[in-house]
């Protein structure tokens, strides 16, 4: 394999506490070395003059599977005018909030993505999910699977059984070749097969006699028993309703007091994903108001969780969710069609479009308390950048939240431009803020945070030697200030080159490989047993409606290249 | 037209020399991207023919310079365009003349300007328009003034005259802007439509104001099968279009939601001549 070094950059890698000091990065076998290490043969690649940072780590984004394919059907408006034609390494690509799967892989890595998380999997469905990964160029994926209103889980939940959760857990991670234990709406999703929904994490699930709280300190210890390289990764109850951030916080407090376990150097037990949606005050739209002060307030003092985002981007975008009530509730709000799909005993899922518009204060006061967050975050280890991909913006644009969270003036500018800017600056604490975060931070939001939160911390999100060489390099001079906040946005769109395992894959922006992609999935070991394995037998045997022989994802045509996390369970 | 601006328009005269075999995408057929340029640029701009990109001037004779803009540029489109899509996409301003019949998508998403066709059109005719005149002396094919495939944004501003016959769909999921269709129309008239106005002067056949929250429409003719969620109100004298006539005045779609205005519960209006 070639090696490279990549001289004379700024390196910003919260993993070794560099801060922007010159350095050079050494690249052989697909490994970052140490600069002794490299023949003088290694191709040269001169960054003087600009920002070297490991390949960024997407933890949460709807990127593949039945859902997201369901938006790409349902939108070919979305495909209007955002074709790309098949160009140099490039495939052709369409779709602009739901790219399809080539544009995925190729806009992450211009914009120096490397590793990406598909955040909702329905286990009965993981098999197309992986087809589309498969299908997604250059970039390492992951999938979650959702367990939040698995019927396996209400049922050992509701009797205790965290042995046998774990089991299950296990098993399900093997079979859909998962990473992570997802809970989307805990109970609540269920509860719609019924009409009715669960809006705080105390509201009994109808039929499993069981209430959200219970799943989620359930799911922790499940996960913890096992020792997954991720913590159990939630979106809460009662998304996107004023007067939220409550549930947010009673959510929070069932983590209290659990420490991890797992090998992986993950610190935290709770992963709370797109907290914008999540960290909501008032009592309706209208005095609808930001509440991130409160839940930021809580996140910065326990160090057992890590939270993202979901930063409102202010574009037309496609709201997806395994949260069905919710985009029920937002159809009925928009008028907009609406989709909705059910899966089996696991899970179910609704799209709808949604238009983030500068002109309605409720959107503007979204966007800003994406940013409050951000800006309050205390530590950037445990606070990452999400736009909860592409429900609250496309991840297309994190290049301009990062202007955002860096500029004071560029917030000014967008502050300045809503209609309802007063409405804006009284409900939201966006306009006292004076932070701006540094090249540093936003490496540890964008790549060691993330790696880290996600047990990979050994593998990427850092350029430390021995890790995989993912490797961006930005055309960003730190010593010079930027003069326009605009070219901070251009510069994070396209890298100036980009490395993925030591393969360069962007030059100049453009992509000149399709890298050499891999499914990173969990592979847990328990001990047998024979309670679990008969329960899923029975239930295969009774209610899906495909055989337990269909049901895994296995092989080629699904996971080509495998990359497995061992976790040993048995005791 | 001010006489001023008369005098400083310029003509291009595009002509067809080679019949494409397959249809041609001709985007760039508007005043827009022809103006500031010579006969010769123009020429050189692209067009589509399946997968292959081709100029302009491979199909076309072109002959005439553009305006210094869109609004100083008229087009005279010339010879058998029967297969070719997209003219004036797009357009802001100027003139488009097609002497003949063409395909479809022609002045989608136009903004202003205006286009005579003097044959007939095919499908999508001034898909999702926005401002603007659109004459058509033929007739038009489906989805007149409509949103694209999936879209609710539909036409929402501008003029479309058809003074022949139109085909299904007319004015699907349209918010605003006047259609005139002075022949019969087919089903699906100003399907989800939110605003706007429709003036039919010949006869429609049914599904007439289905799933239509806001705007008008003017059935002259008769109207095969009307829509179960239509409810007659009275009868009212108006002038539509020129002819003032006494209608039958209906409110739907019940079955739909409904918007409230100034606290006003607001229908669409379904008129149809007695």
């Amino acid at each position: 394999m070639s090696e490279y070094i990549i001289k004379n950059g700024h390196v910003f890698d919260p993993v070794q506490g560099i801060k922007g000091d010159k350095a050079d990065v050494a690249i052989k076998n697909g490994k970052i070395v140490k600069d002794s290490e490299v023949s003088k043969s290694a191709k040269v690649i001169d960054a003087k003059g600009k920002t070297v940072m490991a390949g960024a780590v997407e933890i949460h984004a709807h990127i593949a599977g039945p859902k997201v394919n369901l938006g790409r059907i349902y939108r070919p408006e979305d495909k209007l005018f955002t074709c790309t034609p098949t160009h140099g390494h490039e495939r052709m690509g369409s779709g602009n909030s739901i790219p399809s799967t080539f544009k995925t892989g190729y806009e992450y890595a211009r914009m120096g993505y490397t590793t990406a998380m598909e955040a909702a999997m329905p286990p009965l469905f993981s098999r197309h999910t992986h087809e589309e990964i498969r299908d997604t160029p250059i970039i390492d994926e992951g999938a979650f699977p959702v367990f939040g209103n698995n019927w396996f889980v209400m049922e050992y939940l509701k009797n205790r059984e965290v042995e046998n959760t774990a089991a299950y857990i296990a098993w399900l991670l093997r079979a859909t070749k998962g990473y992570a234990v997802k809970v989307v709406n805990p109970g609540g999703t269920e509860a719609w097969h019924w009409g009715l929904n669960c809006l705080t994490v105390n509201d009994p699930v109808p039929y499993f006699d069981i209430t959200p709280a219970e799943i989620i300190k359930g799911l922790i210890d499940a996960n913890e028993y096992l020792g997954l390289p991720h913590s159990m990764h939630i979106h809460p109850n009662n998304l996107g309703n004023p007067g939220n951030y409550t549930t947010t916080l009673d959510t929070l407090k069932i983590a209290q007091g659990i420490k991890p376990k797992n090998k992986f150097g993950r610190e935290q037990v709770l992963h709370l994903t797109h907290t914008q949606f999540h960290s909501y005050k008032g009592t309706n739209w209208g005095d609808f108001e930001s509440g991130a002060k409160e839940v930021m307030d809580y996140i910065n003092k326990n160090k057992n969780i890590t939270v993202d985002t979901g930063n409102v981007t202010l574009d037309e975008t496609t709201t997806m969710t395994a949260d069905g009530p919710f985009e029920h509730h937002l159809t009925e709000l928009n008028h907009l069609k609406w989709a909705n799909v059910d899966v089996e005993v696991e899970t179910a899922a609704g799209v709808v479009p949604y238009i983030y518009s500068p002109n309605i204060s409720v959107c503007a006061i979204q966007w800003a308390i994406g940013l409050e967050l951000a800006l309050y975050a205390k530590d950037p280890m445990r606070c990452f950048i999400t736009t909860d991909h592409p429900n609250a913006g496309p991840f297309t644009r994190y290049p301009r939240v990062i202007k955002w969270l860096m500029s004071q003036r560029a917030r000014e500018t967008q502050i300045n431009a809503f209609k309802h800017k007063d409405k804006v600056l009284s409900q939201t604490g966006i306009g006292a803020i004076d932070r701006e975060l540094t090249l540093y931070e936003i490496a540890a939001m964008t790549r060691a945070g993330p790696a880290k939160s996600l047990g990979l911390s050994s593998m990427c999100g850092g350029l430390a030697p021995g890790m995989d060489a993912d490797v961006v390099v930005y055309n960003i001079n730190p010593e010079k200030p930027f003069e326009n906040p605009d070219q901070i946005e251009a510069a994070f769109s396209r890298a100036a080159c980009v490395f993925k395992s030591g393969v360069e894959v962007v030059k100049d922006g453009e992509i000149v490989s399709s890298g050499n992609k891999r499914t990173l999935w969990v592979n847990a070991k328990v001990n047998d047993n024979p309670q679990v394995m008969r329960d899923i037998t029975e239930k295969f045997l009774k209610y899906y409606s495909v055989t337990q022989a269909n049901y895994e994802s296995l092989g080629h045509s699904f996971v080509p290249n495998p990359y497995a996390l061992e976790v040993d369970a048995t005791q | 037209m001010q006489p001023s601006e008369v005098e400083k328009m310029e003509t291009v005269t595009i002509s067809m020399k080679n019949v494409p075999a397959l249809y041609l995408e001709a985007d760039n057929v508007s005043p827009d991207a022809f103006a500031g340029k010579t006969s010769a640029q123009i020429a050189d701009l692209h067009v589509y023919e399946g997968n292959t990109t081709g100029k302009l001037g491979n199909y076309f004779e072109v002959s005439g310079n553009a305006g210094a803009t869109a609004a100083d540029t008229k087009i005279v489109v010339k010879g058998d365009v029967k297969r070719v899509k997209y003219i004036g996409m797009k357009m802001s301003a100027g003139e488009i003349v097609v002497e003949g019949s063409t395909d479809q998508y022609v002045g989608a998403w136009m903004k202003g300007g205006k286009i005579t066709v003097k044959g007939n059109v095919e499908a999508f005719a001034a898909t999702a328009m926005r401002g603007g005149e659109l004459i058509i002396e033929g007739n038009a094919g489906n989805y007149l003034g409509a949103a694209y495939r999936g879209d609710w944004r539909g036409m929402s501003k501008g003029t479309i005259h058809v003074m022949g016959n139109a085909g299904s769909d007319v004015g699907m999921y349209m918010t605003g802007g006047e259609i005139v269709i002075d022949g019969n129309v087919d089903v699906h008239v100003a399907t989800h439509a939110e605003g706007g106005r429709i003036i039919v002067k010949g006869n429609a056949k049914s599904k007439v104001g289905g799933q239509m929250v806001d705007g008008n429409i003017f059935i002259f003719g008769t109207i095969d099968i009307m829509m179960p969620g239509y409810k007659y109100v009275d009868t009212v004298e108006q002038e539509v279009a020129g002819t003032k006539a006494k209608f039958a005045h209906f409110i739907g779609d019940m079955g739909e939601r409904h918007k409230t205005k100034k606290g006003q519960v607001i229908y669409g209006n379904l008129y149809t001549r007695v």
